[in-house]
């Protein structure tokens, strides 16, 4: 996970010479371009987690409040959500790949793991809302109970999350089209990727919280 | 019937009438007295501080490179930290005495007592004695009472600022509180979590009799009045501005469970709009 | 096609707001003719609308928050005058109107006054203290600042379109439901803030990483000024704090638009999780607002001293205790729900021990003071002013915190005197000791100083006349948010408190005065020096106005109070430093991208709180454009050469070799 390196204040060749350009540069004598992007963005990161704790805290408060309606031992289908745990997973690695080929200069890698990344949380999503379709025809919609209006809230959540992702991928995949391997588009890159690892690991705690115990408690 | 007596002349939590308000009123002087005893010294030193060392004053001690004394910040720290241990700990014992859920120590049993807060007003429930009261709350002198509350629709503050602690009113749940009068009285009563446009006029009056009185009230009460049903309750739910008191003869001894358990349903909030409800509604009357 | 919107929702029949909404949007519409006929525009929009200079977003914070004070203030002044006269009468505000008031002046007053204020000093002041050029993400700021503007417009909006909420300032659940609520009120409440909350937290983003990754070139951490330490704590507070207000309230926009059921009544809902959810953001966000204060008054407090902030490594450490310990008290709020005695003990013990790292500023300032030569200028008078106020405010505040004493004066005007108490003395106050302060750096000119101490004397005054008798009135058991009364014994104390109102309205005339007087007379009450204080830290090594690139080369930090130093040395050696080499600046280009994305927001938020979906869709799609649009740009910095650069310097260090010289002449 090269990004995670960067973001943890690694540099490399190509941004020392990006230094030197920018050390008369309003960003002052000290830290690069690249590491106050990335710092930045981590902060964001930081809070959107924060966001999401929200979330799983009024989950976990409401989690019992059912009132009368169906429970997630009912309702989940640990089947379904294994592949789509694994399809995210998978994504996040072709994320990763992406962003070696960017800082490669490999055009065609990246495309080529992009539009990978893109299909996988396509079709990540397209699984998430057959879920949540079947779950609203049988009666167990957001509006049933409390229980329902909180896992709604925080699945779909990471779902609007991802959706955002999917957007901001084909706006770098047509910026590299259009303007290269700039430095700022490499720091976009960097932390579209930031943001596609970070939504994997709330994921993964989704899939535990929601789903796993939701099951097996 | 007679307007509502306020007889409160003094500051009426320092003038409780009963032993939590009493206890209530102790802890808070106690707390004042022992933070003042840190907090009046810093004002005066920050006084004489800022007038001594004023520019002109050519006797003071310039001294424009003391910037740190481990000592000071020794003093500095362990000052404030030794009066919060002890406030701390006047706090935990504090908390502990007068939890509002504790029962009261008396020899008699306390008199149970149901709240309902409704929009916007308050209903009484007597369990043991059938009777229910709106809007007035009689009560024993010198005994214990045991207060179970919810609320029909939004939240409340259940308070009797002479009698002590007042405690929250929510929907679909109970809080437990206990209280005592210590004389015959008459105590203004009030809520104290805003709930809406007529909030301003959802006071009570409590008036704590003698046993006997309190015994003849029941008896009266039972005699006259509408009765509390799911029926009645429904109407008395609808949202309305400064109630009157008045009594129901007899009152159905689950009802209260029912509005906890929400087998009755909440308060209808406002009806009609002005100029649309959906804009700007208006409560009816 | 106009979802709930219709001419029935401008109140012709409330003379009151229409009247104040009239006199708003004449206020407005002049002001826009006045710069169109002036040819103004073109100007406006070049140097400040699209100006992503730190320094400008700063004082456009800052003038976002005055005009809100005032907004805020006429509030203010509507509920003292009905409770003035609401004995046994309805006085002249019905009900429906007074709780829009009073729920309007909270929110205002807290997301729209002290949160902009206090925002708009740190990005001012930050960059020039840490002797850098510009924030970390300049484009960002703008953004950050014109979403606060968004929100400021839609409540302000509610005015005249339908009406404001009815709740209070934090929107209780079931109250603030549908079903007791159907109203757009807290549909206006509820998008202002979730906009202007995104705002907040860029600007938190950004203000952190400038100040734990920008820094001039021997800027320890150590040796920043302690302003730049309580901007960190206060915007390591907004980032943890700010993302879990985003959060409830949009689990409250759910319930009220797609009928979910997480505060209800019905179905299994809870109200109980709002109220401890906004709590944890809300009581931290007191400490978001007093922080950047205590930077202030530290600032403030050692200049005028003339000596070094006393223990700074004592404020440091206790800065960030206060930081830590916000997010673990937020139960105060809320003792009387019956959580249990274990439960409250501890979260009152908790709030106690605030009071420690507190105490230990307190004690610190006075130690400043002590051995110092106290020049009473108008930002020290405000300073003490703070210190004594506070105190007492602090001291009620632990008051409280013991939940017993709670149980009897929660949502008690006690507890309304205690947050005015610490808000007015201390946020207030340091608001406005930074802006006097400040304000010759800013504008090249001092203010008036007579006035500006005449205003303050009203301000004290009127502050302990007004909110003095909500201690006595809180003790008689008067609660909060009372449209009408009939106890007898009360009345004389509002009478009392309606008169301290009427002296800070004093007070604020003559901080006006003082600013129109000022703007007058600028040419006497010039800056020449860039330092007219004798200050201590590097803002004060800039001219005044600094130039946009702040540092002409960027300064190499030896000490803490670091312009002090410098000042020392040229003192000892005589001279000035050597003259640098100059070389050329890249700055940040100006974008329109934040006033845009605002534009979108504005037409977004009230699409949705009138339910107009295809608007909805529509300002989503504009936004998103306007997202690709920025990102397409190929330029984003521009260079000022080095010619210009030089000659902006050169003339800085010819006016600091005259000081240096007066100064030499003098000892
Ligand atoms: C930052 C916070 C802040 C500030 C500054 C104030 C300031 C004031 N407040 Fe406020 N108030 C709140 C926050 C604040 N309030 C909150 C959160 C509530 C609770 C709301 C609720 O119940 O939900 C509340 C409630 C509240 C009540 C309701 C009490 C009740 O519940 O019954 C009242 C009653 O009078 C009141 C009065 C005042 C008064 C007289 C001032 C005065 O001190 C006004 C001071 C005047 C100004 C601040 C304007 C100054 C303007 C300038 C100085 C312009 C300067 C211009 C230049 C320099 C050019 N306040
Ligand atoms: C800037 C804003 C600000 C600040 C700084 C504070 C500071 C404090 N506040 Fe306050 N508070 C509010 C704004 C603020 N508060 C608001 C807006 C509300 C109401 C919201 C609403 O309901 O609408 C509120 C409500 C509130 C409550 C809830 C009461 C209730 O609803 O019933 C409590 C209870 O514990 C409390 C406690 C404290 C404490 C312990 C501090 C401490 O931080 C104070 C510490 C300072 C000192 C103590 C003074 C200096 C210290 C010394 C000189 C050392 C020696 C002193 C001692 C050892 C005592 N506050
Ligand atoms: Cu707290 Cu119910
Ligand atoms: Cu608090």
């Amino acid at each position: 996970m090269t990004s995670f390196e960067a973001a943890a204040g690694r540099s490399d060749e190509r941004e020392s010479s990006e230094r030197q350009r920018t050390l008369g540069h309003a960003a002052g004598g000290l830290a690069s371009k690249r590491i106050i992007t990335a710092y930045g963005f981590w902060i964001f990161l930081l809070s959107d987690i924060i966001m999401f704790s929200a979330f799983f805290a009024t989950y976990a408060v409401l989690v019992g409040d059912t009132a009368g309606g169906p429970g997630g031992r009912e309702l989940f289908n640990l089947h379904n959500v294994g592949i789509e745990t694994a399809v995210l997973l998978v994504s996040s690695f072709t994320c990763g790949l992406a962003s070696i080929s960017a800082r490669a200069r490999s055009v065609s890698w990246f495309y080529g793991a992009m539009t990978a990344t893109f299909i996988l949380g396509a079709a990540f999503l397209t699984i998430e809302i057959r879920e949540f379709a079947s779950m609203i025809a049988r009666g167990a919609g957001p509006t049933r109970s409390a229980f329902l209006s909180a896992f709604f809230t925080l699945v779909g959540c990471h779902g609007l999350h991802i959706t955002a992702g999917l957007l901001w991928l084909l706006t770098m995949m047509a910026q590299v089209f259009a303007k290269g391997y700039r430095a700022d588009i490499l720091r976009r890159i960097l932390c579209f990727s930031l943001f596609w690892h970070a939504l994997d690991i709330i994921w993964v705690a989704i899939f535990t919280v929601v789903y796993l115990m939701g099951v097996v408690l | 019937m007679a307007p509502i007596v306020l007889t409160a002349c003094q500051p009426a939590v320092l003038d409780p009438q009963g032993p939590v308000g009493l206890a209530q009123k102790m802890i808070l002087v106690d707390s004042l007295a022992i933070m003042l005893a840190i907090v009046v010294p810093t004002i005066t030193a920050t006084f004489a501080f800022a007038w001594w060392f004023r520019a002109s004053n050519a006797r003071a001690h310039y001294l424009p490179n003391w910037v740190f004394s481990g000592r000071i910040e020794l003093i500095v720290w362990s000052i404030p930290l030794l009066v919060i241990m002890l406030l701390g700990g006047v706090a935990w014992i504090a908390s502990h005495d007068l939890d509002p859920a504790k029962p009261l120590p008396s020899n008699t049993p306390p008199l149970e007592v149901q709240v309902v807060s409704l929009d916007w007003k308050w209903l009484f429930i007597y369990p043991s004695q059938g009777v229910a009261s709106v809007n007035r709350l009689v009560v024993p002198a010198g005994m214990p009472i045991h207060f179970s509350l919810t609320s029909a629709s939004v939240m409340n503050a259940f308070f009797i600022p002479q009698l002590g602690s007042m405690i929250y009113t929510m929907n679909g749940m109970t809080t437990q509180l206990n209280l005592q009068a210590d004389a015959p009285g008459s105590f203004p009563g009030l809520s104290s979590q805003y709930s809406g446009d007529g909030f301003s006029d959802m006071h009570f009056d409590v008036l704590a009799v003698s046993a006997e009185r309190f015994a003849g009230w029941i008896e009266a009460t039972r005699n006259t009045g509408p009765t509390l049903d799911p029926g009645s309750y429904a109407a008395l739910a609808r949202q309305s501005i400064n109630t009157r008191p008045f009594t129901f003869r007899a009152a159905d001894p689950g009802l209260f469970q029912l509005i906890v358990t929400q087998k009755l349903p909440p308060g209808p909030g406002p009806r009609t709009g002005r100029p649309d409800v959906s804009v700007s509604p208006r409560t009816e009357d | 096609m106009w979802g709930k919107l219709s001419w029935a929702a401008i109140p012709f029949d409330q003379p009151i707001p229409l009247i104040a909404s009239g006199v708003v949007g004449g206020v407005i519409t002049g002001v826009l003719a006045l710069i169109t006929l002036k040819g103004w525009l073109p100007y406006l929009w070049r140097e400040w609308i699209t100006s992503v200079d730190h320094k400008r977003i700063g004082i456009m914070y800052i003038l976002l928050a005055m005009v809100m004070l005032l907004r805020g203030f006429t509030d203010a002044i509507m509920m003292r005058s009905q409770q003035a006269l609401a004995f046994r009468s309805q006085g002249y505000l019905p009900p429906e109107h007074y709780d829009q008031i009073f729920s309007a002046h909270g929110t205002l007053m807290i997301f729209f006054v002290a949160m902009p204020f206090v925002i708009g000093l740190m990005n001012f002041v930050v960059p020039l203290q840490l002797g850098i050029r510009d924030v970390a993400f300049p484009t960002l700021n703008s953004v950050g600042f014109w979403l606060t503007a968004t929100g400021v417009l839609l409540v302000n909006i509610s005015l005249l379109v339908g009406e404001f909420a009815r709740t209070g300032w934090l929107p209780y659940p079931p109250l603030s439901e549908l079903t007791y609520s159907p109203g757009v009120g807290v549909d206006y409440y509820l998008w202002s803030l979730e906009i202007s909350g995104v705002g907040t937290l860029l600007a938190g983003i950004n203000l952190i990483t400038t100040v734990l990754k920008l820094h001039a070139p021997g800027m320890t951490y150590m040796r920043m000024p302690m302003f730049c330490w309580t901007t960190l704590a206060s915007n390591l507070l907004i980032v943890a704090a700010f993302p879990i207000l985003t959060a409830t309230l949009t689990m409250l926009v759910l319930d009220r638009y797609l009928g979910f059921h997480f505060f209800t009544n019905e179905a299994g809902g809870n109200m109980m999780m709002f109220v401890n959810l906004i709590w944890v953001w809300g009581h931290p966000e007191v400490y978001i607002l007093i922080l950047p204060a205590f930077g202030v008054f530290s600032e403030v407090v050692s200049t005028f001293s003339n000596k070094p902030l006393f223990g700074y490594r004592s404020m440091v450490a206790a800065t960030m205790v206060i930081c830590i310990l916000s997010f673990t008290v937020w139960l105060h709020h809320f003792f009387t729900m019956g959580a249990g005695a274990d439960v409250n003990a501890i979260f009152g013990i908790a709030s106690m021990i605030i009071a420690v790292p507190t105490g230990v500023k307190i004690f610190n300032w006075l130690f400043t003071m002590y051995g110092g030569r106290i020049v009473y200028s108008t930002p020290i008078l405000w300073s003490i002013g703070f210190m004594v106020t506070f105190v007492i405010g602090g001291m009620t505040g632990v008051l409280l915190a013991v939940p017993p004493a709670d149980f009897v004066l929660h949502n008690s005007l006690f507890l309304v005197a205690h947050f005015h108490n610490v808000i007015i003395g201390g946020v207030l106050f340091g608001a406005f000791a930074g802006y006097t302060y400040w304000f010759p750096k800013a504008f090249g000119f001092r203010l008036h100083e007579g006035l500006g101490k005449a205003s303050f004397w009203c301000w004290i005054t009127g502050f302990y006349v007004a909110f003095m008798p909500l201690y006595v009135l809180g003790l008689m058991g008067m609660t909060r948010r009372m449209q009408h009364y009939d106890v007898a014994a009360w009345h004389p104390w509002l009478l009392i408190a309606a008169g301290g109102a009427a002296i800070i309205f004093i007070g604020i005339i003559l901080q006006i005065a003082q600013l129109v007087v000022s703007i007058r007379r600028r040419e006497q009450l010039r800056d020449e020096t860039g330092d007219p204080w004798n200050g201590r830290s590097l803002e004060w090594a800039t001219p005044s106005p600094p130039p946009a690139f702040n540092f002409a080369v960027l300064p190499r930090i030896e000490s803490g109070d670091a312009y002090w130093g410098m000042k020392e040395r040229a003192l000892q050696q005589a001279r000035l430093s050597e003259e640098p080499a100059y070389a050329e600046i890249e700055m940040p280009r100006n974008s329109p991208t934040g006033f845009i994305c605002a534009f979108f927001a504005t037409i977004m938020g009230f699409a949705l709180i009138w339910h107009i979906w295809w608007m909805v869709g529509l300002a989503a799609v504009g936004a998103y454009a306007t997202f690709v649009v920025f990102a397409w740009r190929d330029v984003d910095e521009y260079i000022i050469p080095a010619e210009t650069v030089a000659r902006i310097d050169r003339a800085n260090r010819s006016a600091r070799s005259a000081a240096l010289a007066r100064r030499q002449a003098a000892s």
